[in-house]
């Protein structure tokens, strides 16, 4: 049996736990269950596993894991183990799989691989087959577990699609009131939530700008683009550095690694720092001058020509087509 | 107050260069660095060392000329550097790693607060922090980007998350993994350089159980490493084409 660890935002399943879903079922080995830490759900979302083809789901819950504090979360997981002996828990490289799932592997003693983008399995072994992109991008490697259990991996978001639910499928639901939680040494204090341009994380579409936009005055082109288009908005490390735009937008090896269906750079030249954060993306375009510029080394569709023309005139283009097909696809 | 600090050298990425013909990454000829994102959590100790008056421990593994980062460290205002090297830890993977790095950390403690960097730029996993956090069993926050307040006994600090910025309280001793936002990293001051230069640097002799040291002692093994391949053909064209590009890749 393969388990995968589900997240939870806001009552909600996140949307990387059906694309574990899909990685686990992919593997063909077995049946396929949920663990999941955190503050009861309603029998609805938990139903939505089911419909996916989830044939147990484990739900630790408790609304004093209302957040994620190391502590409990952790203690939920190892008791998960010690119970179930998985022979394979993937979950997301996200913000929670990534602080969680090594702190786990500590205490668990097994093998962790971070961020893969390809799982299989080795048809010898049976063991699990975790590749992952390592130096920036430059090389691939693919890592095993063979003496260690669980199997523990992290799987880059977007880069595969979620599960989708089909009629009559079955399953079991166990919720565990857990009690005996350890108190967390942290506490929340306040959460301040992104605005939609800034949920470059989730974003199907990415917009990014580069430091061809020569001032910040000319970024307002580019976020009505991206609003167009559905799409969060990126920088490269220049722009941020220059404090045109913040932190959160920088996509690269100092940022964020992004790994979005449709990617757009404005003005970007393709330093390899920043390649290093997109370039698994599902479709790349680049809008730049210069016509040997490296972004054009990684994109499927490029447009040569001054961006300050390109973008509005873009825009209009999009706009004016009404283009039911960008709303639709949301 | 005592903050510890763990870093890594690694190669410049920017230099790295892919041998096409076996696959592999040339090694020759390329600096060694310390790792770009560890430059953060150096400027935040020594932003805590200006502020707190904290005493700033820099440790660091890996092969005899990660001396060097240390060294950095100290050019930047660090107040020591430890080494842990030998044949023994060749090959360890993040678990390998942390446990030996919790180790050197519990001898030269006790710590108040340990920073790391969110991740090295040639491992790329970011999994030592909160590996070091559990081997030492203690709180954890990943991503922080803003260090808020820090006293005696607990610190408050934001982290990033992919839905936003999180505020949290967090008791000491604790483990934070900072990000680029926690500051503009210094550069070294000509006292810290000479400073540096001659400061002795221990090789820490610790107790450790040599089972869980190295390539034998890592759950994990490297079973293939290959190149990437690259098969986007970039079609060049103009506005209409690219509302045809679009309507194709997005509906």
């Amino acid at each position: 049996m393969i388990w995968i660890l589900a997240e939870q935002f806001n009552g909600r399943i996140e949307r990387i736990s059906f694309e574990l879903l899909t990685r686990a079922k992919n593997l063909n080995a077995g049946n396929v269950g949920v663990l999941l830490i955190g503050p009861p759900l309603g029998d609805d979302e938990l139903m939505r596993l089911i419909a996916c083809g989830v044939s147990r789901v484990v739900a630790y819950e408790s609304p004093q894991m209302a957040h994620f504090l190391i502590e409990p979360h952790v203690y939920c997981l190892q008791d998960f183990v010690k119970a179930n002996h998985p022979e394979i828990l993937l979950a997301g490289a996200t913000a929670y799989g990534r602080t969680l799932m090594p702190y786990a592997a500590m205490k668990l003693h097994t093998g962790l691989t971070a961020d893969c983008t390809e799982l299989a399995i080795e048809p010898e072994t049976g063991l699990l087959l975790q590749t992952r992109p390592a130096i920036g991008g430059n090389i691939m490697a693919t890592i095993k577990c063979p003496a260690y259990r669980p199997q523990m991996a992290t799987i880059r978001p977007h880069s595969t699609t979620p599960a989708q639910p089909e009629a009559g499928r079955n399953g079991e639901i166990d919720r565990i009131a857990i009690e005996g939680l350890p108190e967390s040494r942290m506490e929340v204090l306040d959460f301040e939530a992104f605005t939609d341009e800034l949920n470059l994380n989730d974003a199907e579409r990415v917009v990014v700008v580069g430091r061809g936009i020569k001032k910040p005055e000319n970024l307002p082109m580019v976020f009505e683009l991206a609003k167009v288009l559905g799409a969060a908005v990126g920088a490269t490390r220049e722009v941020v550095d220059r404090g045109w735009l913040d932190y959160q937008h920088q996509i690269g090896l100092s940022g964020k690694t992004i790994n979005p269906k449709f990617y757009l750079g404005i003005g970007v030249s393709g330093a390899i720092q920043h390649l290093a954060g997109m370039q698994n993306a599902g479709k790349i375009m680049a809008v730049n001058k210069d016509p040997e510029a490296q972004i054009f080394k990684v994109a499927d569709f490029g447009l040569v020509g001054d961006l300050f023309e390109i973008v509005p005139e873009l825009t209009r283009q999009l706009k004016q087509g009404e283009a039911a097909w960008l709303n639709t696809a949301k | 107050m005592k903050i510890a600090l763990c870093i890594k050298q690694v190669p410049d990425t920017r230099s790295v260069r892919m041998d096409e013909a076996t696959g592999t990454v040339v090694r020759e000829g390329v600096e060694l660095i310390v790792n770009p994102l560890d430059l953060y959590a150096i400027e935040l100790a020594l932003q805590l060392k200006e502020q707190h008056n904290a005493e700033v421990d820099a440790f660091t593994m890996g092969p005899p000329q990660a001396a060097g980062a240390l060294r950095e460290a100290i050019a930047m205002s660090a107040d020591r550097g430890f080494l842990i090297s030998g044949r023994e830890f060749a090959g360890s993977d993040t678990w390998s790693t942390a446990y030996v790095l919790a180790a050197a950390i519990r001898q030269q403690g006790p710590y108040d607060l340990i920073i790391c960097g969110e991740r090295a730029t040639d491992g790329d996993t970011g999994q030592v922090g909160p590996g070091i956090a559990a081997a030492l069993d203690l709180p954890v926050a990943a991503y922080v980007n803003h260090l808020l307040k820090l006293d005696a006994k607990s610190c408050e600090l934001t982290r990033l998350t992919e839905h936003g910025s999180e505020k949290l309280r967090m008791a000491l001793p604790g483990v934070i993994t900072v990000v680029k936002e926690i500051g503009e990293p210094r550069l070294p001051t000509l006292r810290g350089k000479l400073r540096a230069k001659t400061q002795e640097i221990p090789i820490l002799k610790l107790d450790l159980d040599p089972t869980l040291l190295g390539l034998k002692g890592s759950p994990t093994r490297v079973v293939k490493i290959f190149h990437p391949q690259m098969t986007r053909q970039c079609i060049k064209g103009d506005i209409g084409q690219a509302v045809e590009f679009l309507r194709e890749v997005i509906s």
